[in-house]
C-alpha cells in the first residue's frame, strides 16, 4: 500500500500535514504527536523581525468553528533559523516553512535567509492572513499582485514555493492561474474566512481586532468546493485544508484534487487528530483495497 | 507532563447560585497538578470546539476538585454532569504557584471564580494558620469554599452587597483590617489584580498573580492567550507572554495589566 505522495518535487510519507499557526514548531504537540509520522510540519508564519501580533482578546469560538486575529506574532526569522529549525531537524518529516511579510522586501529577506538553511524542504508564502493590514492579505486578493509577489519570490527561493490563497476573493481559481503563471510549485487552501462575532452583553467585538478569520469544521464545504474549482483550474500541486478532523474529512479533500492536506484549528481540541487521520486513510484504503493513495487524488471530476 | 484523559466524575453539587464543584477522577492528571495550574474541559457538543479551562481547586491523590462559575454554554453543559458520566480532559497545564520558594507570611487574595485555586495553594503553603492570611471577595453571602479555607488558614471575607465581612473588594479588605504580609498571591478579575500589582508595589513585597485570557490550544501553540510583558518575553521575543504556558501565574512587576 502507498501513502507517499509527491508535493512538488518533495517525498512526503503520506499527504498529511499541520496547518501554519495552528501547531507552533511542533514542540508544543510533541508531548501527544510522534512527529515521525506525519507528512510535513508546516511551522507558525515567520517575518524577517520579531512582530508582536494583535491586543487580546485574539479568539472567539464559534458555532463549529473559531475566529482568530493572532495577528502572526512571530520571533523573527533569526530567532526561528536557531531554535525552531534545529528542533525540527531531530525528525524524519519534511518541513515546510510559512513566510509572511508586511512588503515584497520583508518577504524577500525571510526567503533570502532561509536559502542558507539545509532545512526547510519547501516554503509556504502567506499572502492570505486577513488579520495583517498591511501586506499579507493585499498581495492575496489581486490576482496581478500575487502574480508578481509570486515571480519575485520564486526568483530569490531557494525551495519550491507553495502560495497560500485566501478564499475571501471572487475568483479564487483566477488567484491560483495567477500565482501558477509568477512561476508557483504549488498551492494551499483555503486560509481563513474572513469573520466578526459580537459579545451581545457587553455591547462590543468578541475580538480587539474587530473581524478574525474563521476556521473549524463549519468551513468545511467551502474550502472543499475552492479546492475543487482550483484543481480544475491549474496543473500545480493543492494542499488542501479547511476544518479537518477526521480521516473521512481528509479524504474529501484529496478526491477533490489535494495533493496532501493541513490539519489546522482540529489541532486545538484534539492534539492527535494528525495521527488519527494518518491512520484513518490507511484503513480506508486497506478496507476498499486501494493500493496507492494516487487512486483517490483527484478522482472526483 | 500534560496528558489527554477521559476523566470520571466523582462528586457533582452546587457550591451557591452559578457556581458548581466536580470531582473528578485521573488517571495521571491529579499525580502531577501543583496548585495554581488548570485543566482543559472539552465539551461534547460539536458546535462547541474549544476546551474550557478551568483551575484546580484541590489535588487529592488521583482525584482533583473544580469549582467553576456557568458563564455560557459549556460550562452549563458540564454543571449537568453527574458521578461516573465521563468528560475529555487535557492537563495539567501552566506553570502554577512556586510553593517550595515561598517564606514569611502570604497574604492570599481570591475574587469570585479567583477564589477556588486559592484552596490547594493555602493547603500546600509552608507555616501556620496566622502565617496564611487569606482575603475572599464574594458577590454576597453565598460564601463558597469559606468552611475548606477556614481549616487551613486566616480567613477575611470582602462581599459587594457588605453582607459579610467588609463591603467592597478584596483591597478594601485587606486595608480595612489593617493586614500585611511578605508574599501576595493573587487570582481574580483584572480590576482587581491591576489594585494587587499597585499595592504590591506599595508595599515593596512580590505579588505573584494568576491571569486569565480567551485561549484555544492550552499548550502554548496558538498565541491566542498573551499577556503584555514589562520586558522582551524569552519564547516570544516581543513584549507578549502566553498565558496558558509561561503562566497563568505571573510575577505582577512583569506583566501589564
Amino acid at each position: 500500500m502507498k501513502t507517499s505522495v509527491n508535493l512538488c518535487g518533495v517525498e512526503l510519507k503520506n499527504p498529511v500535514m499541520t496547518a501554519s499557526g495552528t501547531f507552533g514548531s511542533g514542540m508544543e504537540y510533541a508531548d501527544f504527536v510522534d512527529l515521525n509520522r506525519l507528512g510535513a510540519v508546516v511551522t507558525k508564519g515567520v517575518a524577517d523581525h520579531p512582530w508582536p501580533g494583535n491586543p487580546a482578546p485574539r479568539i472567539a469560538e464559534t458555532y463549529g468553528g473559531m475566529i482568530n486575529a493572532i495577528g502572526l506574532q512571530n520571533p523573527g526569522i533569526e530567532v526561528f533559523a536557531s531554535r525552531d529549525l534545529p528542533f525540527l531537524e531531530q525528525f524524519d518529516t519534511k518541513v515546510i516553512v510559512n513566510v509572511c511579510g508586511h512588503s515584497e522586501e520583508e518577504y524577500l529577506n525571510v526567503v533570502e535567509r532561509l536559502q542558507e538553511e539545509k532545512r526547510p524542504d519547501l516554503l509556504e508564502i502567506n499572502i492570505s492572513c486577513p488579520n495583517v493590514k498591511e501586506g499579507g492579505i493585499a498581495f492575496g486578493t489581486q490576482p496581478k499582485t500575487a502574480e508578481a509577489i509570486t515571480k519575485a519570490i520564486k526568483k530569490v527561493a531557494k525551495q519550491p514555493i507553495i502560495m497560500k490563497l485566501s478564499p475571501n476573493v471572487t475568483s479564487i481559481a483566477d488567484m491560483a492561474r495567477a500565482v501558477e503563471a509568477g512561476g508557483a510549485d504549488g498551492v494551499s487552501l483555503i486560509n481563513t474566512l474572513t469573520g466578526m462575532k459580537i459579545d451581545i452583553n457587553r455591547r462590543t467585538f468578541a475580538l480587539a481586532n474587530k473581524t478574525g478569520g474563521m476556521s473549524g469544521p463549519a468551513v468545511k464545504p467551502v474550502a472543499v468546493r475552492m479546492v475543487y474549482e482550483v484543481a480544475q483550474a491549474v496543473k500545480i500541486p493543492i494542499v488542501g485544508m479547511g476544518g479537518i478532523q477526521s480521516a473521512e474529512d481528509a479524504l474529501e479533500f484529496l478526491m477533490a484534487g489535494a495533493t496532501a492536506v493541513s490539519i489546522g484549528t482540529a489541532n486545538f481540541y484534539r492534539p492527535t487528530t494528525t495521527i488519527e487521520v494518518v491512520e484513518g486513510i490507511e484503513e480506508f484504503m486497506r478496507k476498499n483495497h486501494v493500493e496507492d493513495i494516487h487512486e483517490l487524488i483527484g478522482c472526483v471530476k | 507532563m500534560s496528558k489527554m484523559e477521559i476523566v470520571t466524575i466523582a462528586k457533582q453539587e452546587c457550591l451557591a447560585p452559578g457556581v458548581y464543584s466536580m470531582w473528578i477522577r485521573t488517571e495521571d492528571i491529579a499525580r502531577n497538578a501543583r496548585p495554581g495550574q488548570f485543566i482543559s474541559v472539552y465539551s461534547k457538543d460539536g458546535s462547541r470546539l474549544l476546551p474550557r479551562p478551568i483551575s484546580i481547586c484541590e489535588i487529592d491523590g488521583d482525584y482533583l476538585r473544580l469549582v467553576y462559575r456557568v458563564v455560557g454554554k459549556g460550562t452549563d453543559e458540564f454543571k449537568d454532569y453527574v458521578e461516573d458520566d465521563t468528560l475529555r480532559v487535557m492537563g495539567p497545564l501552566g506553570n502554577g504557584y512556586d510553593v517550595e520558594a515561598h517564606e514569611g507570611v502570604a497574604v492570599l487574595f481570591g475574587g469570585g471564580i479567583g477564589v477556588p485555586p486559592m484552596l490547594e495553594l493555602a493547603k500546600r503553603l509552608p507555616g501556620k494558620k496566622q502565617d496564611k492570611i487569606v482575603v475572599l471577595g464574594y458577590r454576597d453571602q453565598n460564601l463558597f469554599l469559606k468552611k475548606e479555607f477556614d481549616q487551613v488558614a486566616t480567613v477575611y471575607i470582602a462581599t459587594d452587597d457588605g453582607s459579610v465581612g467588609i463591603q467592597g473588594n478584596v483591597l478594601d479588605a485587606f486595608k480595612e483590617y489593617g493586614l500585611s504580609g511578605d508574599v501576595f498571591y493573587a487570582c481574580g478579575p483584572k480590576p482587581m489584580l491591576r489594585g494587587i500589582k499597585a499595592l504590591s508595589e506599595q508595599m515593596q513585597c512580590p505579588a505573584y498573580i494568576s491571569l486569565e485570557e480567551r485561549m484555544a490550544c492550552g499548550v502554548g501553540a496558538c498565541l491566542a492567550c498573551i499577556t503584555k510583558t514589562t520586558e522582551v518575553d524569552e519564547h516570544s521575543h516581543v513584549h507578549n507572554a502566553r498565558i496558558c504556558k509561561d503562566g497563568p501565574v505571573f510575577l505582577a512587576s512583569g506583566v501589564e495589566l
